[in-house]
């Protein structure tokens, strides 16, 4: 098996196999099995795999929970999306390979989300569908294994996306109240059905509204990220800072047009409903803290620094580069190649949200990659805090040594790179939709930066997700 | 939709109600669906020349029933009157007053269509004779008042021959066509210039735009996605455009007519080089493009602020102005290229409140005349077509009493529909149309006020 590339056999491989970055890289995924998933050879990796390009995207405006998306469904919000896709490159009636997408907060009923989405979409009726769900990295997988079908042959063109409402979200009836309407069901005699009728209680009436706590630790996710934040000594100045350079970006982004070709008008609204063009570090300072507040005075995460619930849809078009040029439409990027990861939360081994923290370092050196060889850094800003602690462990020589086998720190990243056009602080995070968010924006970035020294221009996207995971995968230039 | 009066006294009680009391009658007007033959009944072809005799063979081989003598009580769809022979104001009466004895037996929705000479042509030393001159300026007066007399959706429109055009010039039979049609149902009253043998009819007539990639600016609603419609429907591949914030209603639009969205501020300094390059890298090729983005932002001249007025300038008239130059300047654009702009009556007969608006607008008509000697070296022409009053979005939020007073001042006494635009505009788009350049079509019922 090889893990650095050293067997590659194309000619973009084996460049990258002759430079190696040094003193890095090698043995990284089987140093740390606490913390690693097994590991295969990357797709980018096997012989005669052809390219899976990234054609482009489309979203809906980012709507904070309570808001614009109020009475849209997951349903209503994906279609809307791939509408403007279909709109934008002229898919109309066009049998697309698969599509594939995911919610994170779901409704029984929406079983078959995607199809439905289709079946509702000015897509061909014929294109297949189905749903994915990995939490906050949904949208990042759907693109992830689309374009590995795509480069192994099996389709030549696809649809990847995301959706998430949490106004729209599904209310389960209690434990107790569920038991009894089972039961009811299938009591046959007045008497059973009384009888099963007795057993309820008035605390069973009660709903059971979603939450994002976590199962095993009934932590909410900002609880835990603000474990992490304190453990990495994140400070409060640093978090507000990138808080309000994501908002600053995101404003500059849409004030220069960037999002003309990424994102469709939906419900009245035509930019990020988070948005705060006008915010400043001296607004973001005045905030109180919301999480980590029993941890006392170290309590540095404020809603300013979170991103807050939102509602929103993205999607992302697929394709061989055969089938792109068959349909005259643009190749922006490639996707070379991605990684997921898990970490240990339960145990307090590692932060809830640290698992990029793993994949990054295993993904660049599978590819023979260092930091230094990226020129776009997309990391979801779940919290402020979250991006930080990541920076701050690949920075940490112990962490690089002890948690990583590295013989020291694994790097540091030139921050001019990093979310250069916002990302989830201003624009919302949309649970499932942020995936699509970010390979679409990043995919279009890559392609005006064209090429590097001499070789095409990179992107880095690292996504955390709940229950310990995180998915990271990197994009380059066509 | 057609509008509830007309609809009210387009059948009994309430066409008696309305002949009793006198007062409008509209009737629906026959419009252009497609497999419909172009019009029913006799076509009367009336003058003696050689242009007439041509011009009715031709027809004859449209499979139309073509009359070259009037049968008395036989209903008409149409009289051709050819004048293109007229020499002195004299020679008016005998075709005009042989044409009139048929008058009454024209069938609801009718044509009359004079094809004559253009009164002021450099091409032509009889324009200079002022008897010629006077004769054929004559047509203009007597064509309008017709128009004014016509009822039950008869039109008369007319066709002026310049440039050594003749009576079967490609460009002289296609405007016969789309006046003979129910593509022209809105347009009354009006002449459109043919001034070269330019143009080609189409191989299906079902189909003038087989082939051709187009753009339609202001896309997204009213006129603008009706246009897209149309020219989807005539065969076209349609490149949508308005602006981001209108994406939602382009998207829906693009995927309705199959084509693609291109959401994009017009007034951008690299508009018009996005518009060749979306066109030509997702479609392959440039054919058509059609300026209908336009904006209003009334206020009485004494209350105007320079944002008002610049924004209007901006988007109506700067923009095009900068698309047209990238096109011009483009290798894209140079296979009998076609644009065509939408201006408006109010920058004809002007409009309180609205000198902003009437300015961009009258600006359009000038740069389409200055324009189209640009083109023709392409082989290519641009044209105008200023819309009366349509039942739009934006005209449905006139007052009630305003608007139903500006709906039946016309010889039609009816609102026009975005589709009669659209036609309009699509006719001037096709292949057939290439003889005629510089010019603005009215489609406006004959508006009373400025027509």
């Amino acid at each position: 098996m090889s893990v650095n590339g050293q067997s590659a056999p194309g000619p973009k491989e084996s460049t990258r196999a002759a430079t190696p970055p040094a003193g890095k890289g090698a043995g990284v995924p089987t140093a740390e099995p606490a913390a690693g998933t097994a590991t295969g050879p990357a797709a980018s990796h096997l012989p005669q795999v052809r390219r899976a390009v990234i054609v482009g995207g489309n979203r809906i405006p980012f709507a904070r929970t309570g808001g614009a998306y109020t009475k849209s469904s997951n349903q209503d919000m994906l279609t809307a999306a791939l509408d403007g896709l279909i709109a934008r490159f002229g898919l109309q009636d066009e049998r697309i390979g698969e599509v594939a997408a995911g919610a994170v907060l779901k409704h029984s009923r929406d079983f078959n989300l995607t199809r439905e989405a289709v079946l509702g979409s000015a897509l061909s009726a014929e294109t297949p569908a189905y749903d994915l769900q990995q939490a906050c990295a949904t949208g990042l997988e759907t693109v992830l294994g689309l374009a590995n079908k795509i480069k192994l042959g099996q389709i030549d063109s696809a649809i990847a996306g995301g959706v998430d409402s949490a106004s729209d979200a599904p209310i389960a009836v209690s434990e107790g109240l569920r038991e009894v309407l089972l039961d009811l069901n299938r009591a046959k005699t007045l008497p059973q059905r009384l009888q099963v009728l007795s057993r309820l209680r008035p605390k069973d009436l009660s709903p059971d509204a979603p939450n994002t706590g976590e199962p095993r630790t009934g932590l909410s996710m900002g609880e835990h990220q603000a474990l992490t934040t304190a453990q990495w000594k994140i400070t409060r100045e640093a978090q507000d800072e990138l808080a309000f350079n994501s908002h600053r970006n995101l404003a500059a982004a849409y004030d220069g047009g960037f999002f003309d070709d990424l994102l469709t008008p939906y419900r009245g609204l035509t930019r990020d409903s988070n948005l705060r063009a006008d915010t400043s570090l001296e607004k973001l300072a005045t905030l109180k803290p919301v999480f980590g507040k029993s941890l006392g005075s170290a309590a540095t995460m404020t809603a300013g620094n979170s991103t807050p619930l939102t509602d929103g849809a993205s999607t992302v078009l697929l394709a061989s580069e055969e089938w792109a040029d068959a349909h005259d439409l643009p190749k922006l990027a490639t996707v070379l190649d991605g990684e997921a990861a898990a970490v240990d939360f339960v145990h307090g081994k590692d932060g809830l949200l640290m698992a990029p923290a793993f994949a990054v370092p295993r993904l660049l050196a599978r590819n023979g990659l260092s930091l230094d060889d990226i020129d776009f850094f997309e990391i979801h800003e779940a919290f402020a805090g979250t991006v930080l602690s990541t920076l701050a462990a690949w920075e940490d020589e112990e962490f690089g040594r002890t948690r990583l086998g590295l013989d020291g720190a694994f790097g540091t990243i030139d921050r001019s790179r990093l979310n250069v056009n916002g990302s989830s602080l201003a624009a919302g995070h949309p649970f499932a939709a942020t995936g699509g968010r970010i390979v679409a924006s990043l995919a279009k970035m890559l392609h005006a930066k064209g090429r590097v020294d001499g070789r095409p221009a990179r992107g880095l996207i690292s996504i955390c997700a709940a229950g310990g995971q995180g998915v990271v995968a990197i994009l380059e230039a066509h | 939709m057609t509008d509830k009066y007309t609809q009210f006294v387009s059948r009994s009680p309430g066409r008696d109600i309305a002949r009793k009391l006198g007062l409008p009658q509209p009737v629906v007007l026959r419009r252009h669906k497609p497999g419909q033959p172009l019009i029913t009944g006799p076509v009367l072809v009336q003058g003696t020349g050689t242009g007439a005799d041509e011009l009715a063979s031709t027809l004859l081989a449209w499979d139309l029933d073509v009359r070259r003598h009037a049968v008395p009580k036989e209903k008409l769809g149409a009289i051709i009157v050819v004048l293109d022979e007229l020499a002195r104001p004299e020679d008016l009466a005998r075709p005009v007053l042989t044409a009139a004895t048929s008058l009454r037996d024209l069938a609801p929705n009718a044509r009359v269509i004079t094809v004559s000479r253009a009164a002021s042509d450099s091409a032509d030393p009889a324009a200079a004779d002022p008897a010629s001159a006077a004769a054929r300026q004559g047509v203009d007066g007597l064509l309008r008042s017709l128009a004014k007399e016509l009822r039950a959706g008869a039109t008369a429109n007319g066709i002026l021959l310049a440039g050594g055009a003749g009576t079967t010039s490609p460009s002289t039979l296609g405007a016969l066509r789309f006046f003979l049609s129910g593509r022209s149902a809105f347009v009354d009253g009006q002449f459109l210039t043919v001034s070269s043998a330019e143009g080609q009819l189409p191989a299906d007539a079902e189909k003038p735009l087989a082939g051709k990639v187009a753009v339609v600016t202001g896309a997204a609603r009213g006129i603008g996605a009706a246009i897209a419609r149309t020219l989807r429907r005539d065969g076209a591949t349609v490149v949508v455009v308005d602006i981001p914030a209108a994406g939602d209603h382009l998207a829906a639009v693009a995927n309705e007519v199959h084509g693609t969205a291109l959401q994009l501020d017009i007034t951008r300094e690299d508009a018009g080089q996005r518009i060749i390059d979306h066109a030509v890298e997702r479609h392959g090729r440039l054919d058509i493009v059609i300026h209908n983005a336009g904006i209003t932002r009334d206020k009485l001249l004494a209350n105007m602020d320079q944002s008002r007025w610049d924004s209007v300038i901006a988007v109506n008239i700067a923009a095009q102005l900068r698309i047209n130059e990238a096109l011009l300047g483009s290798q894209h654009f140079r296979e009998s290229p076609r644009i065509v702009s939408v201006a408006s009556t109010s920058g004809i007969a002007g409009n309180r409140g609205q000198t902003n608006y009437a300015a961009s607008k009258g600006g359009v008509m000038g740069m389409v005349r200055a324009t189209a000697p640009l083109l023709s070296v392409h082989g290519g022409s641009i044209n105008a077509v200023a819309p009366g009053f349509i039942e739009t979005e934006m005209t449905a939020k006139i007052p009630f009493a305003t608007r139903e007073i500006a709906r039946r001042l016309n010889s039609l006494q009816q609102g026009g529909r975005p589709g009669d635009v659209a036609e309009a505009i699509a006719f001037l788009a096709s292949d057939a149309a290439g003889g005629i350049s510089g010019e603005v079509l009215r489609v406006c019922g004959q508006n009373l006020v400025g027509a």
